[in-house]
């Protein structure tokens, strides 16, 4: 078996005349099966995003106008920022969030950029930016469930008579259950995406630094974690729209 | 044009036969052949085709005969057929699996992963898929999900039983009927792996046919079972995804106390917590999703293949070749858009229905753009009437029967009478059931010899063909009139209701039909795998066809290709080509005069 990779090896990359493109022999797009494959399984992975999403509009739609529990609006869910308590700040924190981890694809996108310069030095440092990002935004996260979770003062009178705060999957002091559900679920798959996103970041930091693709030459696989991270990005973008924008 | 060859020299830097030790366990077990992972997935397949019909045998007979005890039935089925009656809520389990099994095991896995496996690499002149280290993983885990599913028949409560489609609060409640606790769980973890599965083998499948072909292959030239394969896993990376997610949620309804699915549930019907805001239809919508292109999935392989048997066993170009990969993509797209066919009687608005409703008709178009052009090619043709033909054209009239039936459902105002009745019970047995399984068919009597090297018997692929063409029919062509009638499918008798005493024969009728049907999948079961050791030695090209495939030496070697992947200079539809001198021209010969692969061939030359 030890040579069934390379016997898969793959069309090269040159330049080719454009009616030649889709003749066979190379690949019409110019990149390795290995990057194709990356973007393939985002789109993949995009459809499931899609899903749970469409089910947050779809669940949310059935809230129009429901006045006994109203869908909450976010800013007065989302309004606490660490150390400063008790001041109504709408947002400002998943704004910090959010601008980390544009930020982390920033510096991907460097390592990248230095990466087909073969610059070990740089690509590692800007892996190494990167995966502090993605640990920031995951440390964020945990701050604004745990705020979440345990909720305000006020709390919400339970039928009961008992005073429930914060919220959890069967209640929820800041209006429907669904919400909170939704909350949990599409946030939470968001951050088990950007987990394995430092995960297998940090893996390929490592074989930067031992000098793994120095000495194969290239750097592809950089692009590939690249490429995983930005989009892992892009769904924050669609996530945090629903979820504290409208 | 230097860089081409430069390109393709890469392909072949590695001469094909590298003939190195493989240990058995390398070989067979945990095989990155492609050629080895597709006999893996079409035996695997046999089995639990062989568990799916079995099961049906079973509810058939209590269909037909609802008040005679089997003993025998005791044997092997314990308390869910005590007496030898079966339980009625085992009867719904039964179903569930059936279908499961049937739509994703069988029809799914174990055919897109035996051809799409077998032939992709070899019809586009690859050495092997584009990794083939995932290629043996989608295997494992479709193994892996298939094992989850059959232990699910042994667990306390028994499987799933709330139908394939898995519809909450069924599916989301663990005590709302005895499958819906562990035997539901384990639908599901069966379900994740499956998608996992097909998720590693369609990035394959895709990267390879896109970056793969061989110099000249281009995508005009490639076979119209190639063109389905890509269409095929294009659908289930889109579609499945979907599923997960629907399943994601369903898991947290069921473990987790939430409501996605669920409202106006007390706390004491569910677990101790009250389930309010959620609806079953979202799941409906998010399964249809997925559902709708499934059906696809499933039929446009089958199609490809009996393109390709078609064309070659005709002697005759395919008609129609690029109407052909243009209906399929059509149906492709439109296969997205028309999934609210399902559930016209969910109280959708009857706007959104007659949206569903037009596209579904839309998708006749290209489906009958595909029939009239097999009839087409048949049309005068020197017919070689092969098994593999004969299962090709039993799928092109199942896919016209059952595609007819499809235009009743297809309309709202129709299908609000006939949901849920065996009207579409017969409706997709003939144009998914039967249709799918008369395409895989009719592929493992054609390629047989390029897995296994040798030939199946043709008088028992005659026999096995007449039987079951027959008996497909005499089972699902009665259920029509079932149906119109009103009888609900989903139900384990049908005696409390005095208006449907009239079809008791029938419903015998359709058993012994069904039994004999079944049993006649003993021969073909006989006839492979005694082929296997036994059939007589097969040719190079035992069917004279033009296809790639042929070109690899009978003994079927790591690689492919002995020495250099041959070239392609012409499309694979070559067959009585007036003016040639040969009835048929594999496509990697040149035209006399041509020498580079990209350049069209001369037109036929007419007398
Ligand atoms: C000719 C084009 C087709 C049309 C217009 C059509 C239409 C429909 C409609 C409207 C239904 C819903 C019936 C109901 O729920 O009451 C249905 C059900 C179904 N169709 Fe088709 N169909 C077509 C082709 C196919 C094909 C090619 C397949 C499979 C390969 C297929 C498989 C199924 C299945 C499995 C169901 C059952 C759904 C259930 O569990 O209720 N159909 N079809
Ligand atoms: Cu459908």
């Amino acid at each position: 078996m030890s040579d069934t990779t390379s016997i898969t090896s793959d069309p090269a990359k040159e330049p080719v005349e454009q009616k030649a493109l889709w003749g066979g022999g190379r690949s019409p797009f110019t990149i390795s099966y290995g990057k194709f494959m990356m973007w393939i399984f985002l789109l993949s992975d995009t459809f499931t995003f899609s899903a749970l999403l469409i089910g947050y509009g779809f669940t949310r739609h059935s809230f129009e106008g429901n006045t006994v529990t109203p869908w909450p609006t976010p800013d007065q869910v989302f309004n606490h920022f660490p150390f400063l308590h008790g001041m109504h700040l709408p947002l400002i924190f998943v704004s910090v969030m959010t601008f980390i981890l544009m930020f982390s694809s920033v510096t991907m996108g460097f390592a990248v950029e230095a990466g087909h310069r073969m610059a070990k030095k740089e690509v590692s440092f800007y892996m190494l930016l990167t995966i502090l990002g993605g640990i920031g935004f995951l440390g964020c996260m945990a701050w604004e469930w745990a705020q979440f979770i345990n909720g305000t003062e006020a709390g919400k009178m339970l039928a009961d008579g008992s005073v429930f705060h914060g919220a959890n999957l069967h209640l929820n002091e800041y209006g429907p259950t669904a919400f909170a559900d939704l909350f949990f679920i599409v946030t939470g798959f968001h951050g088990v995406h950007v987990l394995s996103g430092i995960i297998i970041n940090s893996t390929i930091y490592i074989n930067v630094l031992k000098g793994t693709y120095e000495k194969r030459g290239h750097y592809e696989m950089v692009e590939k974690v690249g490429l995983y991270w930005h989009f892992v990005d892009l769904v924050w973008v669609f996530v945090f729209t629903f979820f504290y924008l409208i | 044009m230097s860089n081409q060859h430069l390109n393709n020299e890469d392909h072949n830097n590695h001469e094909g036969n590298d003939q190195h030790k493989q240990t058995f366990i390398s070989k067979y077990v945990f095989s990155m052949d492609h050629k080895m992972i597709a006999k893996q997935f079409l035996i695997t397949g046999i089995i639990m085709g062989c568990l799916g019909v079995l099961m049906s045998m079973v509810f058939r007979l209590q269909l037909a005969f609802p008040d005679t005890p089997f003993p025998f039935m005791e044997n092997f089925m314990g308390h869910w057929a005590k007496d030898g009656r079966l339980d009625p809520s085992f009867y719904l389990a039964l179903i569930t699996i059936h279908g499961t099994i049937m739509v994703f095991y069988v029809l799914t896995a174990g055919l897109s992963g035996t051809f799409s496996n077998l032939l992709i690499p070899l019809q586009i002149g690859a050495r092997d898929m584009a990794s083939p280290l995932f290629n043996m993983l989608s295997y494992w885990f479709f193994l892996l999900s298939s094992l989850v599913l059959v232990s699910s028949l042994f667990v306390d409560g028994g499987p799933a039983s709330s139908g394939w489609t898995i519809y909450p609060p069924l599916s989301a409640l663990p005590t709302a009927i005895s499958g819906s606790g562990m035997g539901m769980t384990l639908w599901l973890i069966a379900i994740i792996l499956f998608v996992v599965s097909s998720l590693l083998g369609g990035v394959n499948y895709i990267a390879t046919v896109i970056n793969m072909r061989t110099l000249g292959m281009k995508m005009t030239r490639l076979p119209l079972t190639v063109w389905s394969f890509l269409l095929t896993a294009i659908l289930g990376l889109l579609s499945f995804p979907v599923l997960l997610g629907a399943g994601l949620l369903l898991i947290f309804d069921r473990s987790f106390g939430t409501s996605f699915y669920l409202s106006d549930i007390p706390a004491d019907l569910a677990g101790g917590i009250e389930r309010v805001g959620g609806s079953p239809i979202l799941f409906q919508h998010l399964f249809w999703f997925l559902g709708h292109p499934e059906v696809y999935i499933i039929i446009l392989p089958a199609l490809g293949i009996t393109s390709e048997v078609l064309a070659t066993n005709a002697r005759k170009p395919i008609f129609g070749y690029r109407a052909m990969i243009g209906s399929m993509i059509a149906i492709a797209v439109l296969s997205f858009v028309v999934w609210g066919h399902h559930m016209f009687v969910t109280g959708m608005n009857p706007f959104l229905g007659s949206v569903f409703v037009l596209g579904t008709l839309i998708i006749a178009v290209p489906s009958a753009v595909k029939t009239f052009n097999y009839l087409a090619t048949l049309w005068k043709g020197n017919l070689r009437l092969t098994p593999a033909m004969l299962f090709a054209i039993g799928l092109v009239s199942f896919f016209i029967s059952g595609g007819l039936t499809g235009l009743f459902l297809g309309n709202a105002a129709l299908d609000i009478n006939l949901h849920d009745t065996y009207f579409v019970v017969a409706h997709f047995h003939i144009v998914m059931g039967s249709a799918a399984i008369f395409g895989m068919m009719s592929g493992i009597y054609h390629w047989y010899p390029k897995m296994f090297g040798r030939m199946m018997n043709s008088t028992l692929g005659y026999l096995h063909f007449w039987i079951t063409f027959i008996a497909a029919y005499c089972v699902f062509f009665p259920m029509h009139f079932m149906g119109l009638a009103g009888v609900p499918r989903r139900y384990y008798a049908i005696t409390a209701y005095d208006q449907f005493d009239v079809f008791v024969n029938m419903n015998v009728f359709i058993t012994i039909a069904a039994l004999i049907g079944g049993a006649a999948q003993l021969i073909f079961l006989f006839n492979f795998f005694y082929s296997i050791r036994k059939g007589k030695k097969a040719e190079q090209n035992p069917w004279e066809s033009n296809t790639l495939e042929w070109t690899t030496p009978v003994e079927r070697i790591h690689g492919n290709w002995p020495g250099e992947i041959p070239h392609v200079y012409r499309w694979p539809y070559d067959y009585s080509k007036p003016g040639a001198l040969t009835d048929f021209i594999p496509q990697n010969i040149p035209d006399e005069g041509q020498t580079d692969p990209l350049e069209e061939t001369k037109p036929p030359v007419h007398a």
